[in-house]
């Protein structure tokens, strides 16, 4: 018995699944990011072990790239959100609606 | 052997912490769980033979990320428990469940990826220099060749980034609000109260 390129795409999208459901469930802007930090991660986890399997660098390089973009989605997305907080002071997702059709 | 009781053990762990993260009310405790959710995931990257991105991710997530969501948490309440009004749980759980399945179809279906052949196989820095020091100079060897000008423009973005965090959020920065007494903090609306 030994670990399979399958297993890993599987714990890869149940992560990635918890992390949808956060996104669909939290109102709550900071935990959106949260979410979206943990779907992140799950696609590093499937192609690191696309990488492995296929003896592949490329998957890896992708990886980092995605890291990359994450730290700055970060920086700018909270940056935003403090911007946010002091003008309404909440953060949540429900006051952002400006346009009520 | 080892492999398949770290595998196990790890992926337990991160499933748990990421639950913890989506599921509870406190923000303190979504971060604390996700830090420690990230440097499980490390373990995977250790596992796969992919060891600079799993020091990478140590660095870049737990020690970047991490440390900038604690820092934007002190503008926030963060003590205060997250009120969130639900408004459909069940169409929540409905459209995750669809989407699961979706792409449990998507794994299962056959697939081309059968006859991928290697680009950039592992262990192309032993060809080339006959060293044996392994990830971390494949990395580097295909890093600076072929992804050398996606490496750069990254590099860009994250200068551009820290430039927009840092203007976006020093808004207002040079008024020390702890000198302030509270009447003048008011007058000067630095924080709008709707209430």
């Amino acid at each position: 018995m030994s670990i399979t390129l399958n297993d890993y795409l599987i714990l890869s999208t149940i992560i990635f699944m918890i992390g949808m459901f956060g996104v669909f469930r939290r109102t709550n802007l900071l935990m959106l990011f949260f979410s979206t930090e943990i779907m992140l991660n799950a696609v590093n986890i499937g192609m690191a072990a696309i990488s492995k399997f296929h003896e592949d660098l490329t998957g890896q390089i992708f990886a980092f790239f995605i890291i990359a973009v994450a730290a700055s989605e970060v920086a700018i997305g909270l940056g935003l959100l403090v911007l946010w907080y002091k003008k309404h002071n909440n953060i949540d997702l429900t006051t952002l609606t400006s346009m009520k059709g | 052997m080892f492999e398949v009781v770290a595998f196990y053990l790890f992926s337990f762990l991160t499933i748990a912490m990421f639950s913890i993260t989506v599921m509870t009310k406190n923000a303190l405790y979504a971060l604390s769980s996700l830090a420690a959710g990230m440097i499980f995931i490390s373990a995977f990257f250790f596992l796969l033979g992919a060891e600079f991105l799993g020091a990478v991710q140590i660095v870049v997530y737990t020690g970047a990320v991490m440390a900038l969501y604690a820092f934007g948490m002190m503008f926030f309440d963060s003590m205060k428990e997250i009120k969130e009004n639900h408004q459909n749980p069940r169409l929540t759980f409905v459209l995750s469940g669809m989407i699961a399945l979706i792409v449990v179809f998507i794994f299962t279906a056959p697939i081309i990826g059968a006859n991928i052949t290697a680009e950039y196989p592992l262990g192309m820095a032993a060809e080339l220099y006959g060293t044996i020091d392994g990830n971390t100079q494949d990395i580097g060897i295909v890093l600076f060749t072929k992804y050398l000008v996606p490496f750069e423009v990254a590099a860009v973005m994250l200068l551009v980034a820290m430039i927009g965090g840092i203007i976006l959020s020093g808004k207002k920065m040079d008024i020390s609000q702890t000198e302030l007494s509270d009447d003048s903090i008011d007058s000067k609306s630095i924080v709008k109260d709707e209430k």
